[in-house]
């Protein structure tokens, strides 16, 4: 076939030039602005003269004597502490991933190589919990957690975010493990390796590329959650976001909102990390449901 | 698999499941069924020199004790689903009886705040859902047919949106369109109305919310779609050509009926979580203007009083929202299975 007759018009190629040029600029945009914006002062983000302040700085020059001032970093990870949330998200985001890994791969597994009916209703109930927001378990938690003393501590919200976690973490490795050929684990068992031991010598070898990509979506899950955490969590342990959202309440009032912007674009920067290195996995972790159907 | 090794197998997943998905649905429905105890009001005789007054007045420790004994509260039945901030069926009737036509009786009701909140719920799903799906197909479209080169960069650019943490998506989206960002002086500039603010109108508000959910779950839709591009037939394509099929109804023809199934993906996916659009409230500052039934949730259970069976009422009924959204799925699923 002639490469002619597959060529666009004009018009359509100019077409798709612009709206590929306004999309990029709709999703990278407001990330560098922001990202420019936390190195200045208040006055200068939020300009009431001239919104192009935000891009020279003047105020930032007549405050601080610099165009770039690192105010808004000082205050929120010391003078408030985001040092804190930051140590306590990280610990939650090990634990969450690590302990829904290990209770997903195991029950995976089974789903994947089970024949018999159930496993297919046990995947459905999984996707109708799948379906539920999170927020409206957590007036079930509440009174059970305050009775036992359970509130407020990270290894409680750990739990909780590992159960919430594992619909998706179920559906995701079942369907990567059922591309794992039956045959490999089999034929193990019929050399007279037991069904564990068939798993954890001959699957767990070959399971790591879907176990990272289904470890990144359980990454996000908990470092992204807001309404479970801002709930469960006493003001000390907060994790990252429900810090910032309190950032919001207190801050903005004392005329310091520049807290949340550095602490909004630290929140960011390790996202943008992940998705530097990772972006294969993301892409085919979030296809691997839907092109299978 | 033999029963006995797979019950061993799930049995970590299926208990966190049991034990803080199953058993809270069960605690919330519970809980939806009573209400808080009353306080315990005691009268107290206050002598002075002008005589006796009779006063009534809390007795804080009767009713503390009271609270511990019964933590749940008192049975209510349906009362706590009735009220003004749920179903309110009295105001209801009411707002009928006074109201002289459809369009009126809207009106009324949408102040209360369930109907709020659910009118805002129902329309962000509604809006959001197709034009997520249309936005993310074109830009899929357009990805496809750029140079492979510059094909990485873009599909990095894209997934930012999607990724990004909402609570800090919406923030830094907030922030720009604020009266004094830029986004929010270009508008005023555009109207050429310098004291227009998103803050305090709701319908900019209500676009400016659903914008942000079309920026959030585009990528979503995009990279399914751009996958499925991928593995479209060529020779369905290339005979289409050759039998003097123009641009447009190859892609009519050929391109979207393969792409369909995956359509039917990304709606059930976006429908879920649209459905439970929470976090750009929260950023935006818009419970003024819009609630959603995450969000009437997340007030009653925020705040010096926990008002738990009030947040549980709600729960219950989001969950039901839930099940009837998902009823369509559950049907069908059901009627395959039965063919096999």
């Amino acid at each position: 076939m002639s490469v002619k007759a597959q060529e666009k018009p004009l018009s359509l190629k100019l077409f798709t030039v612009g709206f590929l040029t306004l999309w990029m600029i709709l999703a990278a945009f407001p990330f560098l602005w922001t990202l420019w914006g936390s190195f200045k002062v208040e006055g200068d983000f939020f300009s009431k003269a001239n919104w192009a302040w935000a891009i020279t700085g003047e105020l930032t020059q007549v405050e601080t004597g610099g165009a770039f001032t690192g105010q808004g970093y000082e205050g929120a990870w010391i003078q408030e502490e985001f040092w804190r949330a930051a140590l306590n998200s990280t610990l939650v985001c090990l634990f969450v991933v690590t302990i829904s890994l290990t209770f997903g791969t195991l029950g995976g597994y089974a789903l994947s190589r089970s024949t018999y009916r159930y496993a297919f209703w046990f995947l459905i109930i999984a996707l109708i919990f799948r379906a539920l927001p999170p927020i409206t378990l957590v007036s079930g938690y509440l009174p059970v957690f305050f009775q036992w003393n359970l509130w407020g501590h990270l290894s409680t919200a750990v739990i909780v975010l590992v159960a919430i976690n594992q619909p998706f973490t179920l559906w995701m490795l079942h369907s990567f493990f059922k591309n794992i050929p039956k045959d490999l684990d089999e034929s193990a068992m019929v050399d007279g390796c037991t069904r564990f031991q068939a798993f954890r010598h001959v699957i767990i070898p070959v399971m790591w590329p879907g176990v990272i990509t289904t470890g990144l979506f359980s990454f996000l899950l908990a470092y992204n959650d807001f309404a479970v955490t801002a709930m469960i969590l006493s003001k000390e342990n907060q994790t990252m976001i429900p810090k910032i959202a309190s950032f919001l309440g207190t801050t903005q009032t004392k005329g310091n909102v520049m807290f949340a912007v550095a602490a909004v674009v630290s929140v960011t920067a390790p996202l943008f990390v992940m998705v530097m290195f990772f972006q294969r996995q993301i892409v085919s972790g979030l296809t691997a449901g839907a092109v299978k159907g | 698999m033999k029963h006995k090794t797979f019950l061993w197998f799930v049995l970590p997943s299926s208990l966190a499941m049991l034990l803080f998905i199953f058993f809270p649905l069960i605690s919330i429905t519970v809980q939806s069924l009573f209400v808080a105890h009353d306080q315990v009001l005691i009268t107290v005789e206050n002598c002075g020199p002008f005589g006796c007054t009779e006063a009534t007045m809390v007795d804080q420790e009767a009713t503390e004790a009271l609270r511990r004994e019964q933590p749940l509260g008192q049975f209510g039945g349906l009362k706590t689903y009735l009220d003004r901030n749920h179903l309110a069926t009295g105001e209801l009737a009411a707002a009928w009886r006074a109201s002289d036509g459809l369009g009126d009786f809207a009106g009324r009701i949408v102040n209360l705040p369930f109907y709020k909140a659910m009118s805002f719920t129902l329309a962000y799903t509604a809006i959001v859902t197709p034009l997520t799906i249309i936005v993310g197909f074109m830009i899929a479209v357009a990805v496809n047919s750029a140079v492979k080169m510059i094909r990485g960069p873009l599909i990095f650019f894209s997934l930012l949106p999607m990724i990004i943490t909402p609570l800090v998506g919406s923030l830094i989206l907030f922030w720009m369109v604020d009266a004094r960002g830029i986004l929010g002086t270009g508008l005023q500039w555009v109207v050429g109305d310098p004291d227009l603010s998103v803050k305090a109108s709701t319908p900019l508000m209500w676009t400016m919310l659903m914008v942000y959910g079309v920026w959030h779950s585009a990528p979503f839709a995009f990279i399914v779609y751009y996958a499925g591009l991928q593995t479209v037939n060529k020779d369905t394509l290339e005979s289409a050509m050759i039998d003097g099929a123009t641009r447009w109804q190859r892609v009519r023809y050929v391109v979207l009926p393969h792409l369909m199934p995956l359509t039917t993906f990304i709606a059930l996916i976006q429908l879920m979580d649209n459905f439970r659009v929470f976090e750009p409230i929260v950023s935006f500052n818009a419970s003024a203007h819009a609630t959603s039934l995450s969000w009437a949730i997340y007030n009653d259970l925020g705040g010096e009083t926990r008002q738990l069976n009030s947040a549980a009422a709600t729960s219950v009924l989001t969950v039901i929202g839930v099940a009837i959204l998902l009823s369509p799925v559950l049907v069908r699923t059901w009627r395959d299975f039965g063919k096999r």
